[in-house]
């Protein structure tokens, strides 16, 4: 942990300690001296041992989140341990019986730290392990749940919304029928982001009509500034694509391409074949005439372009490893080009 | 309330919201006559200041130019003497913009427009045209909201100041010191860094810099200009009314936007 865990801390002394309390009254039992002589000799050891341990692996830990120094480092340190634990223990031990040697021979003396010593280090260790384990599961759990919030935040942006809605709002007074059709591409849009984080394979056909839906609700909007033209081979039909992988370059395209320029422009999104090393690579395009990336201020300025794409080279990433491509090109007269190219497969 | 009936120009780049808007307007307000639709920030501003309308309502996000930047290009072009429009915005979801119009009682609608909102919104605005006493203090007043509204901070604002600026020219990247920094000036897509002796290029927004900067030390008197306090030699009022400044170390003058006339008085 980076902050010095106290709370444990104390709690492996106590449990060190009551252990070298229970060898001290064993080795009494079987006779091998006096108990107040054992109990000085065993807390001398199980203490300073304990403070070498436990205070090393904060030390050596300090830097990462793991509650134990990795590899040899651990196992050096636990010897370390138990090394200083006996000789210093011994010493204390002595010094507190007089001049009596060690009660039952320096051999077993040092067997039974050796063997108490590994074994409530391998106790703490799991333990540890276990504990460091779960917060690790709980904090990618976490991040897994930010992450699909903030992909729905950014599909169910607000002020899309609104706007959409209020379109709606005028087309249901005015023109019922295509308030009708406004409001069912509403429905396949919303019912394809909310679902969209469940299924993790979809045919390129349905991701093309999912583009249809989003593409159709800004052409209601944005009236004659939005021209968009969608082409898909019939052969294509049947790829297998993941789910909304292209709405956020159609979104991007929309957002800091078309919406800034006075006249609007043309989305063209386009699916093809090329052959690659190993077999044929699906390759997808999203074209505009939009202002293009050089109007526009570097990257740290567009948060939402940058999410858009690392969250589609990421979902890549995950489905083909390093086995797909994303380019993002700049047209010398404006407009952006976005082409994508992964490995072709059918969806059964 | 003079004779001739209100006029008002409309600037919302949604066609169908356009002729809502106007549509619903004509049932709160018969009177009204909207004289113009236009659909960018561009034209807003070109528009308002041909036909001179009494009423504005303009649309936050816009192609070409936000309805905010119109706004206060609009306050700085105003000729003299004629009373600026009763000024509304109008925005779909936009929380930082409805704070800020809370918080400096900023006209506003939300779309969808609803009538009754609507309806409010025109006895305010007819009250505003029918007191002409307020009439001299419109544009002052207009100029002070807008100052507040362009200076509202950025949801993410950086919080270390910058003292040192970057600019690339082709394979080489200078360092500009910002103590030596004389103003910051925004060009088309780049903003111009100028120092005593040199001129850089850089492409972060005048905006996002004026941020990264101390407010005391570069002042803002243009929305494209950020000059450094101390480099101000003297302040010339020409005959149009119209401030501009001298500076040390330069010898071109500064324009300064009505909207920051404010800053400079006699002690």
């Amino acid at each position: 942990m980076p902050t010095f865990d106290t709370r444990s801390f104390l709690l492996h002394g106590l449990i060190s300690a009551v252990f070298c309390c229970a060898i001290a009254l064993a080795l009494t039992v079987s006779g091998q001296g006096a108990w107040d002589v054992q109990l000085a000799y065993s807390l001398g050891i199980g203490i300073v041992a304990w403070l070498v341990i436990d205070l090393g692996r904060a030390w050596l830990t300090r830097q990462n989140s793991e509650a134990w120094p990795p590899g040899w480092r651990g196992i050096l340190l636990i010897a370390a341990g138990i090394a200083t634990g006996y000789v210093a223990g011994t010493a204390i031990g002595t010094a507190y019986s007089g001049s009596t040697p060690h009660p039952h021979g320096p051999l077993s003396g040092l067997a039974i730290t050796i063997a108490a010593g590994a074994g409530i280090s391998f106790f703490f260790y799991s333990q540890g392990k276990a504990r460091y384990l779960q917060a690790h599961m709980a904090q990618a759990q976490r991040d897994a749940a930010e992450a699909r919030l903030k992909l729905l935040e950014a599909q169910l942006e607000p002020h899309m919304l609104f706007n959409t809605l209020a379109n709606l709002r005028v087309l249901v007074a005015t023109d019922p029928p295509r308030a009708q059709a406004m409001l069912d591409h509403l429905i396949a849009y919303l019912r394809a982001t909310l679902g969209a984080s469940r299924a993790t394979q979809h045919p390129l056909a349905d991701e093309f009509e999912r583009l249809r839906d989003y593409l159709e609700l800004m052409a209601v909007r944005m009236g004659p500034r939005l021209a968009y033209q969608l082409d898909l081979p019939e052969g294509l039909r049947a790829a297998s694509v993941p789910p909304l992988l292209l709405q956020p370059l159609v979104e991007n395209a929309i957002r800091h391409g078309l919406e800034p320029q006075v006249e609007g422009g043309r989305i063209t999104v386009r699916a093809g074949t090329r052959p690659g090393p190993a077999g044929m690579r699906l390759v997808l395009e999203v074209l505009d005439t939009g202002t293009g990336l050089a109007a526009q201020a570097p990257a740290g300025d567009a948060p939402g372009s940058h999410f858009g794409l690392a969250q589609v080279r990421e979902r890549l990433a995950t489905l083909h490893g390093s086995d797909f491509t994303l380019d993002l090109i700049a047209g010398s007269a404006g407009g952006t080009s976005v082409t994508i190219t992964f490995p072709f497969k059918s969806t059964p | 309330m003079t004779a001739a009936p209100p006029r008002a120009l409309i600037a919302e780049d949604e066609p169908l919201l356009a002729a809502a808007l106007r549509h619903e307007l004509a049932q709160a307000w018969p009177a009204l006559q909207v004289v113009a639709t236009v659909g960018d920030g561009r034209a807003a501003v070109r528009e308002a200041l041909a036909l001179r309308p009494e009423v504005l309502f303009f649309d936050i996000r816009m192609p070409g130019q936000s309805g905010l930047d119109a706004a206060a290009e609009l306050a700085d072009a105003w000729p003299a003497g004629q009373p600026f429009p009763a000024l509304v915005f109008v925005t779909a979801y936009d929380q930082y913009a409805v704070q800020a119009f809370e918080a400096q009682a900023v006209d506003y609608l939300l779309k969808p427009v609803q009538a009754a909102r609507l309806q409010k919104t025109v006895q305010k605005l007819q009250q505003t045209l029918t007191n002409q006493a307020l009439e001299a203090t419109v544009l002052e007043a207009t100029m002070a909201q807008l100052r507040h509204l362009l200076a509202a901070p950025a949801p993410a604002a950086p919080s270390a100041l910058l003292t040192v600026i970057q600019a690339s020219s082709g394979n080489q990247i200078h360092l500009v010191p910002v103590a030596e920094v004389l103003y910051f000036e925004a060009a088309d897509k780049y903003v111009r860094v100028l120092t005593a002796g040199h001129e850089y290029l850089i492409r972060t927004p005048l905006k996002e810099l004026a941020a990264q900067l101390d407010a005391q030390t570069f002042w803002q008197v243009h929305r494209g200009t950020l000059v450094r306090a101390s480099a101000i030699a003297s302040v010339t009022r020409d005959e149009a009314g119209r401030l501009h400044l001298a500076l040390r170390g330069r010898s071109e003058q500064l324009a300064v936007s009505r909207l920051y006339a404010h800053l400079f008085k006699a002690m």
